[in-house]
């Protein structure tokens, strides 16, 4: 990267089921205006915005960024919206970096969101087309096969799901600002759950949340805030094709080829080891296995192990999802970007409850579509 | 005006301000095919399964989208591809939601047809939920004659063809 790029502000909304009490406006604005004030900046000091969020059919608001931007103070400023599904929040981060990265912007605000509670997103991801039958079901019926897949291919045993399911719900008891807060959360009350999309239960899926979350990311000669900056260390995107003959929907080549690019770019070899947090797009319990081998983590094959071993517990070597991940909020469009905010807390060391100690290299993922977008970026406590 | 018996607003009771306001939502929108989805629409209304072969990779493609994904070329070679195919995976879909049209619990599997390279996903009956399995046979259910239409309407579904299962070999690295 040609300039160095910092995160110096973070904000997000408390994720809720139904935030009843704020329009997309006022949902977008509380994060963005708690980021600004995290900087310790004012609005004029932002030089542009740039914006995420799920597709527009999920609440039926066409190109909402046009309205929303007098509430994120972008009237007569630059502002750029970006779509790439699900992944979209850790893809706007990165396209906000961009533009810091290669000295057009000294300081850009970025903002990513989902208010499902004005949305039927199950609708959304249903709709009729004359070459697919209307099976799909939302987001689980898509990833229950590969999961059932995976599940074949490594020979998992069952309670691997459930262990990630209770273990992020655990992580987000830490969090004040994560949607589901189950204090009783235990194996057996994942097992007992209602079976959605056999293979996968109810608590091993994530919530529908609204929430948003923000970012300011600066110039290395524009660093202010409450916390030390977090430094981006490396961060790329990658896609691939939704169906192509002989693709690994298990263990999708764009996500291999994304985090190569990412750790090269951080000068990381191995990442269980060097990392000290991660955190991972992981909407069915199942996924964090399956991204523990994608990730490079482990060998293929071995990713429950880690997972079964407590090494991804917080209190584990490599704890993954400290804020609880997506299986405690899933405000779609902001997810992605919750990972990326999440590891810029760790290495700020503003995580409070969730923080873990001496955190200083991080790696924030998200994937989205059919597993076909990867973000990725890797954040430090050291000035690259 | 407000207050003057059967004018405007004879509401009494004060409920708070309107927050939310819920409407429907609908949409209506025209599908244009092109020539490869027209052939994999047209043999639907025929009662096949058309696909396209690449002439780089020759791997089968139904439905062909017109070009090779992998290769970048327009695949021009038809194919016709079997009545029956394999289940690579599956779930069993419990969750009810708008518009749903089949009675749940159902099965939705990654069909594989004989003869092509790339799953697709169809509804599987006439076998209980707990008897499906990975590597499991089965051949499409057509509509009446009378009823094809170019769409996988046409396809009431798949069922169980009585063969013996797949081995897991053979379709692995299809999931
Ligand atoms: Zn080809």
């Amino acid at each position: 990267m040609a300039e160095r790029c910092a995160v110096i502000g973070v904000g997000q909304t408390h994720h809720k089921a139904k935030r009843e009490d704020v329009s997309i406006a006022g949902l977008v604005r509380e994060a963005a205006a708690m980021a600004v004030a995290d900087a310790e900046l004012g609005w004029p000091d932002i030089d542009a915005v740039v914006i995420g969020k799920a597709p527009d059919m999920f609440e039926g608001n066409m190109m909402p960024e046009l309205y929303l931007a007098p509430a994120l103070g972008a009237v007569g400023k630059p502002m750029i919206r970006v779509h790439t599904a699900g992944s979209v929040g850790g893809s706007t981060a990165i396209v906000a970096a961009h533009l810091v990265a290669s000295g057009i912007h000294k300081r850009v605000l970025t903002v990513a969101y989902e208010k499902q509670s004005d949305s039927d997103a199950m609708w959304a991801l249903s709709v009729p087309q004359p070459f697919a039958a209307p099976l799909l079901a939302g987001a689980g019926g898509y990833f229950a096969p590969h999961i059932r897949a995976y599940m074949r291919r490594s020979g998992a045993p069952d309670h691997i799901g459930r262990m990630v399911a209770v273990k992020d719900r655990q992580n987000a008891l830490r969090n004040p600002f994560a949607h589901l807060h189950l204090p009783d959360i235990s194996m057996e009350m994942v097992e007992e759950s209602m079976m959605l999309w056999d293979p996968l239960r109810y608590l091993e899926a994530c919530p529908s949340s609204d929430g948003a979350a923000a970012m300011v990311l600066a110039a290395e000669d524009a660093v202010s805030g409450r916390f030390p900056p977090a430094w981006v260390h490396g961060l790329a995107m990658r896609s691939e094709p939704t169906m192509f003959a002989g693709r690994d929907q298990v263990n999708p080549r764009a996500g291999r080829d994304c985090s190569a690019d990412v750790y090269s770019q951080a000068g990381i070899t191995d990442p269980r080891s060097q990392l000290d947090v991660a955190e991972v797009y992981v909407p069915f319990s199942w996924y964090e296995p399956m991204w523990l081998e994608n990730l490079g983590f482990c060998e293929l094959g071995e990713g429950w192990k880690l997972t079964e071993a407590g090494a991804t517990a917080f209190e584990g070597d490599i704890p993954w999802n400290t804020s609880g991940g997506v299986l405690s909020s899933n405000p779609i469009g902001a997810s992605g970007m919750l990972r990326f905010l999440e590891v810029a807390m760790q290495v700020r060391g503003q995580a409070g409850e969730h923080q873990v100690d001496g955190a200083r290299l991080a790696l924030g993922q998200a994937y989205g579509g059919g597993s076909q977008f990867f973000s990725m970026w890797v954040v430090g406590a050291d000035r690259p | 005006m407000a207050d003057e018996p059967g004018g405007p607003s004879t509401v009494t009771e004060d409920r708070g301000p309107v927050t939310t306001l819920a409407t429907p939502i609908r949409l209506d929108f025209n599908f244009t095919p092109g020539v490869a989805q027209s052939r994999f629409l047209m043999g639907l209304a025929d009662g096949k399964f058309m696909g396209q072969r690449c002439s780089v990779c020759s791997k089968v493609y139904v439905p062909s989208r017109g070009s090779c994904p992998t290769d970048g070329v327009p695949t021009i070679e038809d194919v016709e591809l079997a009545n029956v195919g394999t289940i690579t995976t599956y779930c069993v879909v419990n969750v009810p939601f708008a518009g749903q049209s089949i009675e749940i619990p159902y099965i939705c599997a990654q069909v594989l047809l004989d003869g092509a390279n790339l799953s697709f996903m169809g509804l599987i009956q006439e076998v209980p939920t707990d008897q499906i399995r990975m590597g499991m046979r089965v051949e499409a259910v057509w509509v009446d004659r009378e009823e094809l239409s170019p769409s996988l309407a046409s396809v009431r579904y798949f069922r169980p063809n009585g063969e013996a299962d797949a081995d897991y070999e053979t379709f692995k690295e299809y999931l």
